[in-house]
């Protein structure tokens, strides 16, 4: 039996493991930010977002979905504290009240039913991962949901969008650490969330990509659109890394699970759905 | 064609050989070598002369069929058939000094090799439909109107009709990008936006349980040269020239920058369950000094909407006895 002496000896111990190890996994995740030759920060890797922010980027409370009777509980919107600095958008009045429209019939409006390109800021707090892959002159982001993704141009500030985009045009430049991406040439039809936020074409998001540890970026970015918002304004949250070896981004080619709806009306009548197993 | 000795290719950052940019595959070489050829590889200077009247008089012909309809803008009676895609879509490379009698260079008569019995077969194409059973493998055409899924893979917005994998010149949008960095390479095709990423080194494979469109892609270096394998395809392809269905295709492809302004893209197809024997081809690819744009498919794919409502219409009109 062991005295008491030794039991706390060895609790203490199980205490400078635990601690030993919590200073480890911080060391980690505060540790060196990667670095291209160049000297860089090397945004490369699988990210993702860990908020609510996809349901409502501003805060709201939990609350029931929008197929209660058929999905019950799975279809809820889980709360989440926001992730616009100041909580609230500052929209002017009729922007606002397009947005009080797009609300009531958000599950039918949201781009995203139809499998639509998010746009940006929206694709990169998706519950979805995506990968950055930089090189010295251009970044690529491609994004899982949808097989969306962009060309991020680093060389080439002068290069402008020439026609509108989903995923818009992005220039960028560095400022210290931090990525500095403008993008421009949106297409109007991309909201912010599943609460109906929305922004005209005249967007220009300016975002700012801070890696502030080996596995964590800091995302901000700030909107203006004089069409749709009284002031410019701004989002933050960090984004994280998969650490995980065999992490890789998989398909979701989603234009496939939007068929029905968007051409079920338009289907023979009695015609079965999908392709039969192969 | 072979590497000029003189050229030294340059390397990223992280020392690979760099393919970094837009290129563009598209070609005026058939993917088959027509039979007079025999296993000659390359045309010979005068065939490369006659090659190049021909697609001037063509070029010429063209032109005046255009002008012909600026003259006569009168719209065709309902029941013609207004056509389709004129020749401002047709993109096509310029024929070089030095050109392949077919991109197919393996087997040697640059030929596809016969299928294997019972392998599947289905034919697409801009005619009418051509019925077969779902699931459509083909990328463009339709076995019906039913529903969207009688429609080739292309014009449900699900696979480009040229970005395969493997990418094949066809009849616009031949542009790729290829992005490098420590430890992934990607090949983006603009038709379709499909950013293939292409794990290097030595990572852990794919479950055989997933299956995709595009297939898992692992990488390496081979002295000036990227070499990806792609297997884990979903079935629902076809492997290659309307045959084969992808379940046991694997794709190996092959990028050597052999002048500043080309790539060499070369494939091989090995699908034991579709083809008797291996294929490996060749296009060449040119240096593009521009950018990729978004060819935003789903979002605009009115036709498929198009295409259904007109036939619901066309049976309404019919059961109502309305000509």
């Amino acid at each position: 039996m062991k005295t008491l002496i030794e039991k706390q000896i060895a609790k203490l111990g199980l205490l400078t493991l635990v601690g030993l190890f919590s200073v480890t996994q911080a060391a980690a995740q505060s540790g060196e930010i990667p670095r291209t030759p160049s000297g860089k920060p090397d945004l490369s890797g699988i990210w993702q977002a860990m908020t609510s922010a996809h349901y409502d980027i501003e805060p709201h409370a939990a609350s029931e979905g929008p197929h209660p009777g058929l999905m019950g509980a799975l279809s809820a919107t889980p709360a989440g504290l926001g992730i616009v600095e100041g909580g609230r958008i500052p929209y002017n009045e009729q922007a606002r009240r397009v947005r009080d429209q797009n609300l009531a019939g958000a599950i039918d409006n949201d781009p995203l039913t139809k499998c639509y390109m998010p746009g940006v800021p929206r694709a990169n707090y998706m519950p979805f991962p995506f990968q950055i892959v930089q090189s010295e002159g251009v970044i690529l982001m491609a994004y899982e949901f949808a097989e969306s993704n962009r060309i991020v141009y680093v060389d080439q500030p002068e290069l402008e969008s020439q026609v509108d985009a989903w995923m818009g045009h992005s220039n960028a430049h560095w400022e210290g650490d931090t990525l500095v991406v403008r993008v421009s040439g949106q297409m109007p039809d991309t909201w912010f969330d599943r609460s109906g936020n929305h922004h005209s074409y005249e967007m220009v998001v300016e975002e700012r990509w801070t890696a502030t540890g080996a596995n964590h970026v800091q995302y901000e970015a700030t909107m203006t659109d004089p069409n749709t918002f009284t002031a410019p304004w701004t989002i933050s949250f960090p984004l994280y890394r998969h650490v995980d070896e065999n992490m890789q981004l998989l398909e979701f080619k989603c234009a496939e699970f939007a068929e029905e709806y968007l051409y079920g009306e338009w289907r023979k009548p009695g015609t079965p759905r999908g392709n039969p197993p192969q | 064609m072979a590497q000029d000795d003189a050229y030294e290719v340059p390397r990223t950052e992280y020392g690979y050989p760099d393919l970094q940019g837009v290129w563009n595959f598209s070609s005026s070489t058939p993917m088959q070598r027509p039979a007079q050829f025999g296993e000659q590889e390359f045309l010979t200077q005068e065939q490369i002369q006659a090659a190049i009247s021909r697609q001037e008089a063509q070029a010429v012909a063209a032109d005046a069929a255009a002008a012909r309809l600026v003259v006569n803008p009168e719209a065709p009676a309902a029941t013609d058939n207004p056509g389709g895609y004129n020749d401002f879509w047709m993109e096509m490379a310029n024929i070089g000094d030095t050109v392949r009698t077919s991109h197919i260079v393996y087997p040697l008569n640059g030929r596809i090799p016969p299928a294997v019995e019972g392998a599947q077969r289905q034919y697409g194409g801009l005619g009418p439909d051509i019925p077969s059973t779902r699931p459509v493998r083909f990328v463009v055409g339709g076995i019906a109107k039913d529903g969207p899924e009688d429609r080739g893979t292309s014009e449900r917005c699900i696979v480009g009709f040229n970005s395969g994998p493997p990418f094949t010149p066809s009849l616009y949008n031949n542009n790729v990008q290829i992005f490098q960095n420590k430890d992934t390479a990607v090949i983006m095709t603009e038709m379709i936006h499909d950013a293939r990423i292409v794990r290097l080194g030595d990572k852990p494979e794919l479950t055989d349980d997933i299956r995709l469109w595009s297939g898992d892609s692992r990488g390496w270096y081979e002295g000036d040269s990227l070499v990806v394998e792609t297997k884990n395809f979903n079935g629902l392809r076809q492997t290659f020239s309307s045959t084969g269905n992808t379940m046991d295709l694997v794709l190996t492809e092959k990028f050597t920058r052999t002048a500043f302004g080309t790539v060499d893209y070369e494939f091989t197809i090995d699908d034991p369950a579709t083809f008797t024997d291996k294929i490996t081809a060749i296009v060449p690819m040119t240096k593009v000094a521009g950018q990729l744009y978004e060819y935003a498919c789903h979002e605009g794919n009115y036709g498929m909407f198009n295409i259904l409502r007109g036939k619901r219409m066309e049976e309404r009109r019919e059961a109502e006895g309305v000509e």
